[in-house]
């Protein structure tokens, strides 16, 4: 998934082949800068996963206190999906929606910075990172004020007859897909502009001189060149949108609460562990399946 | 007609001017958040205008301690990560060696996981292994989920750079040392600079990952979160503007410097290679 990796950076780097191993005492020379990360890496970030693993595998009837035996109880998984079902497909269900509509929003903004913004580019670029400069729970609680009861959002809404006089927006679904939708827009919006910005603009206006319409242009030429910015802006946003749980929390009410409620309850309040971390793995694994399916749809094999 | 092709051509800019605004929205909310005096400790609505909380930031002690914190803890973990990831980013640009495709996967698999799994697989570690969650415990995940980040960063600042500067350098007795202290250096530093800028703020802005480690060590983050369910003192809105201006006032510092660079190099010719390479 290399197109995944040159994201943050914002543009893709054809890297060039590496030169070639070189001898004598330069033979250990990359492995010693390695060894540090990768080192840490590994301690860190892979070890911790293989104990996830096992945790999830322990007796569920040992507590914290007492200690967890290895029971390799699978039935774990079972028991916890059927448990928390609601929460595991209302994460997915909130993220699909929240990814629908920040591609609606988020295409037209990356295709109008990358090809119409002209001298403005740049200044249009930080204006899309630039709401990430506050902190992800204040800015979240920010919402909080828009959509109050007595904000101008839900009295307008009131007045449109589009909400019923005693119809909120905060603490019902819409507020928290609003809010998913709105903390990882831009995480779309970059590699989306980074492949729109390299789209020749002659090829737009072949297409037209070839009497296409607009819509054929966009479907036969624009849409398939910006793919591998679409692809890696999709998953930027779906992953880290199907975890999420501070917009559940902080704008919904249990009765939105996604399966990160339910994992940050079973680690911290409720200290059962095997739950926890099974239902860790079961989202890990459910999305693994999603990013998969979803990269064989788009058929697009290269990205991997 | 006239106007229809001047719609055509302009409604994508428009659909892209009112997202910006739905973006901007909150940020605006929370500066105007930070004059207002709230009504009742748990409301959320714009009440009366005063300056006290800005003449007063650290009125509830417990948030400055918390920022302190915050920045405390992404300091070291910024240093630390930009040290270790622009190590691994000279070893896979410059040097080819076995292994690589299996280096590359454990640098990009921590940008694609979950927060909340990696929030919970290193709590699980850390409670087997018997380790005192605190302070300590959340600079190692921060360095953990940084370090790619930097790497990916300096990398392509590394692969985007003309190597023939350097062979330049050795040709004119340059020792290797000395080509990389004025040379290489030099060039890769911005590519240091923006990796260490994001690692700090990954860090600083991290919860989910902290909320998981962090026993009883309250960052930032961790304190609004808490802050949340009790209500918000409206000083949580002036960090909240700060940190939004100061950042805004380093990126703009850092793009008005690259375009006088640029401009000089159109300028004076023989200051090209210096000044491009500090755009």
């Amino acid at each position: 998934m290399t197109a995944l990796a040159h994201v943050p950076t914002g543009q893709s780097t054809a890297s060039s082949p590496p030169p070639a191993a070189r001898s004598g005492r330069y033979r250990f020379l990359p492995y010693l800068l390695l060894l540090p990360g990768a080192a840490w890496l590994f301690l860190f970030f892979a070890l911790p996963l293989l104990q996830l693993a096992a945790a999830s595998l322990y007796d569920p009837t040992g507590s914290l206190a007492t200690g967890y035996a290895m029971t390799w109880a699978f039935s774990n998984y079972p028991e916890a999906l059927q448990a928390y079902w609601p929460q595991f497909s209302r994460s997915f269900l909130y993220a699909g929606i929240a990814l629908v509509l920040a591609l609606l929003m988020g295409y037209p903004l990356a295709y109008a910075i990358a090809q119409k913004a002209g001298r403005w580019k740049n200044l249009l670029l930080v204006c899309v990172v630039a709401p990430m400069f506050t902190s992800f729970l204040v800015r979240t609680l920010a919402w909080k004020t828009i959509l109050s009861d007595n904000g101008w959002v839900v009295g307008l809404l009131r007045d449109i007859h589009l909400l019923g006089p005693d119809g909120r927006l905060l603490a019902t679904p819409v507020a928290v897909i609003l809010g998913l939708t709105y903390n990882f827009l831009p995480f779309l919006v970059l590699p989306l502009y980074a492949s729109l910005e390299r789209l020749d603009y002659r090829l737009l206006e072949a297409a037209s001189d070839l009497y296409a319409s607009p819509v054929q242009t966009f479907r036969k030429v624009t849409l398939p060149l910006s793919m591998p910015g679409l692809i890696a802006g999709t998953l930027l946003f779906f992953i880290p949108a199907t975890g999420d749980y501070i917009n559940a929390e902080l704008l919904g009410t249990p009765n939105e609460y996604m399966i990160g409620n339910v994992i940050d309850s079973a680690f911290l309040v409720r200290l059962d562990y095997p739950q926890g971390a099974a239902l860790s793995f079961l989202l890990m694994a459910a999305i693994l399946a999603v990013v998969f399916v979803y990269l064989r749809k788009a058929g697009t094999d290269e990205v991997l | 007609m006239r106007f229809s092709r001047w719609l055509a051509d302009r409604w994508v800019m428009g659909v892209a001017l009112l997202v910006l605004g739905y973006l901007f929205l909150p940020i605006a909310v929370v500066a105007a958040l930070s004059f207002n005096r709230p009504s009742s400790r748990l409301s959320y609505d714009f009440n009366e205008f005063t300056l006290d909380n800005w003449r007063n930031p650290c009125a509830t002690s417990d948030m400055c301690d918390a920022v302190v914190r915050s920045v405390q803890i992404g300091f070291i973990s910024t240093v630390v990560a930009t040290v270790l990831g622009t190590l691994m980013a000279f070893a896979l640009a410059r040097h080819a060696f076995r292994g690589r495709s299996g280096i590359n996967v454990l640098i990009f698999l921590p940008m694609a996981t979950p927060e909340l799994v990696m929030g919970t697989s290193l709590l699980a570690l850390f409670v087997a292994g018997g380790v005192q969650l605190g302070f300590w415990t959340v600079v190692i995940a921060h360095v953990m989920f940084c370090v790619s980040f930097v790497v990916v960063t300096v990398k392509a600042r590394l692969s985007g750079m003309d190597r023939r500067l350097e062979e330049a350098a050795m040709d004119l007795y340059a020792s290797e040392w000395q080509t990389f202290r004025r040379v290489t250096l030099p060039l890769v530093l911005p590519g240091i600079v923006a990796a260490a800028l994001l690692a700090f703020s990954l860090s600083f802005d991290d919860f989910i990952i902290t909320n998981f480690n962090s026993g009883t060590t309250v960052t930032f983050p961790m304190y609004v979160w808490g802050a949340a369910q009790r209500g918000i003192p409206p000083q949580v809105n002036v960090i909240g503007t700060a940190m939004f201006a100061v950042a805004l006032l380093l990126v703009l510092a850092t793009t008005l410097r690259g375009r006088r660079a640029r401009r000089a190099a159109v300028a004076a010719p023989v200051a090209a290679g210096q000044a491009g390479g500090r755009s």
